[in-house]
């Protein structure tokens, strides 16, 4: 009887091993090539930069203390890093009013296509996902061409003689925010989908029958239903917006920066690696935290079931 | 047949989502409707013709930077494919084990982290390693792309093996297949559209990244996209809407075959 215990055990450890070894490859290329690289950043926010970029092997908290506060160049003092902080600022704002919009837009295209007979709403999440494919660079460059001074927005309300001479809209906040929803639409259409796709409209037909208002079916059935597609959307969202480059950098011209072109300066003409590792970690902070407002958020509704 | 209250009578709704799909085409449609533009000018039309398509072609930087692209995307596409097939076979159909969890993490790491701080990570390692070695080929941007279509090939594989029990596979063993012929004849033809799915997956992320190329390649080795973001930063002509175009008709053909592909699951 022990022995067949012990037979079985082998068995077991046998197969974590063989496991174990079957994922070495993966977890071989994405240590190396993604979570170890992270752990450098952390150390190379702690030295000090070299004169022609790269960095020194000399420990000093600048980078962390340059994150926030600035040292003046005639006194030595510290005050707020103005820029910085408008910079984090900006990337918060821009990436909260993305969430926002994105669900605004993606709510009613969610429900449109959950609500489509069987067969044909493949076909709608198809040309939902077809943009979530495609190039982010070519699809933030397409927003760019409609809103340049010569493209289709601004031809258009001049034809319409709404102005005689074009509104500038390219490298604005507004540009970026409106590539960002652009850009990141998909993203929270398609949870949204896979949440309202389980919903029982027989549900809604009740709810109706019962006398309830349209408005209060949407507040007291689908909401409360699609909540976890709401919270999964957002976060899917607000992360990327969060350390957004390519859509600030094409749409914001050189002014509109957020936090991931901030990273970039430090690591280009800024010559301060330190400073761009301490702003890394920094943005990964932000993130953190809003993956954990997402798992508390997750848990919490999945103990509202159970 | 009565006919039922029908709750896709949200006329707001449905407005909303139609406008949403015009707004969500109407600036591709006219990156392509621009890319047949007889002019130098973006905006103003002045009849059909496939110049800037010749332009394009007989561009050398253009395509050397598309055949870059196709090595580097088709060389991290295979690598992390076999890798996450490995490891979703290794990671499903048991009972949680130590070091599960980990796995997990690991795998899905990339798709956590920002691009630009892994990118700048990569930027910081591969320039040591770069002055240690001598060595500053492609090599640097096919292990940075293996690694981030990892979690993409495995998505599909393993939502695919969920759904594949193990009977089949014991009976195999129970007529005395070896492991090995078990995994030829049995686990990998069901496993194979979830494979396919993967690897496309993992193609296409690898074509369209930017931000990582950007950062860590060395000078003369621009892929497609990173070509092209230097030119929209110089001004551009039709050309890059031809480019684009091209690159729209590719993707949009391959998330195709990847639909049908993931369709026949049942």
């Amino acid at each position: 009887m022990a022995n067949a215990s012990e037979v079985a055990e082998k068995a077991e450890r046998d197969d974590i091993r063989s496991r174990w070894l079957l994922s070495a490859p993966a977890l071989l290329i994405v240590f190396l090539a993604a979570v170890g690289p992270l752990l450098i950043v952390v150390v190379y926010s702690f030295l000090t930069p070299g004169n022609y970029g790269d960095v020194k092997w000399q420990f000093s908290i600048d980078a962390w203390v340059n994150v926030l506060l600035e040292r003046d160049v005639f006194d030595d003092t510290l005050s707020l890093a103005g820029a910085h902080l408008l910079i984090f600022w900006r990337s918060v704002s821009l990436s909260a009013l993305t969430t926002i919009l994105t669900l605004i837009f993606g709510f009613p295209t969610a429900y449109f296509i959950a609500t489509r007979p069987e067969g044909r709403r493949e076909i709608w999440l198809f040309l939902i996902t077809i943009p979530f494919w495609t190039n982010l660079l070519i699809r933030t460059f397409a927003v760019e061409e409609v809103l340049r001074n010569d493209g289709i927005i601004n031809s258009t309300l001049q034809l319409l003689g709404i102005t005689d001479h074009p509104v500038q809209l390219l490298y604005t906040n507004f540009a970026v925010l409106l590539g960002m929803v652009y850009v990141f639409l998909p993203l929270m259409v398609l949870p949204l989908y896979a949440s309202m796709e389980k919903i029982d409209f027989r549900l809604v037909e009740a709810a109706y029958d019962l006398y309830a208002t349209r408005f209060q079916v949407l507040r007291r059935i689908i909401i409360p239903l699609v909540k976890p597609g709401v919270v999964a959307g957002s976060i899917l969202v607000f992360i990327p917006s969060l350390g957004a480059y390519v859509t600030p950098r094409v749409l914001g011209g050189g002014t509109n920066l957020m936090i991931g072109n901030l990273i970039e300066l430090q690591f280009g003409q800024g010559r301060n690696w330190p400073l761009g590792a301490a702003l890394s970690i920094s943005l990964m902070a932000i993130v953190m935290v809003a993956l954990l407002v997402y798992v508390r958020n997750t848990t919490r509704l999945d103990g509202d079931h159970g | 047949m009565v006919k039922r209250f029908d709750v896709r009578q949200q006329t707001g709704f449905v407005t909303m989502a139609i406008l949403c799909f015009v707004l969500l085409y109407l600036p591709i449609v006219t990156l392509v409707v621009y890319a047949f533009n007889n002019n130098d000018s973006l905006s103003i039309w002045k009849g059909f013709s496939l110049r800037w398509f010749h332009v394009a072609w007989n561009n050398t930087l253009v395509i050397e930077s598309s055949i870059r692209s196709f090595q580097i995307a088709s060389v991290a596409a295979i690598l992390a494919t076999v890798a996450a097939t490995m490891a979703a076979l290794a990671t499903t159909r048991t009972r949680p084990y130590p070091g599960l969890t980990f796995k997990y993490a690991v795998i899905n790491q990339p798709l956590m982290v920002p691009e630009i701080v892994t990118a700048v990570a990569l930027l910081i390692v591969f320039s040591r390693i770069k002055i240690w070695t001598g060595y500053s080929g492609l090599g640097y941007l096919i292990a940075a792309h293996t690694a981030f279509c990892v979690p993409f090939a495995y998505l599909p594989i393993r939502a695919r093996l969920e759904n594949m029990d193990l009977s089949l596979e014991t009976a195999a063993s129970d007529l005395y297949a070896t492991p090995s012929r078990t995994f030829r004849h049995v686990t990998f033809p069901l496993l194979w559209p979830g494979i396919l799915a993967g690897l496309m997956l993992a193609f296409v992320v690898s074509l369209d990244d930017v931000v990582i190329t950007e950062f860590i390649k060395s000078g003369g080795q621009d892929t497609l996209p990173t070509y092209m973001l230097g030119q929209i930063r110089r001004g551009v002509t039709p050309e890059v809407n031809a480019i684009s175009t091209v690159f729209l008709a590719l993707s949009v053909g391959i998330v195709t075959v990847f639909f049908f592909v993931s369709r026949k699951r049942t």
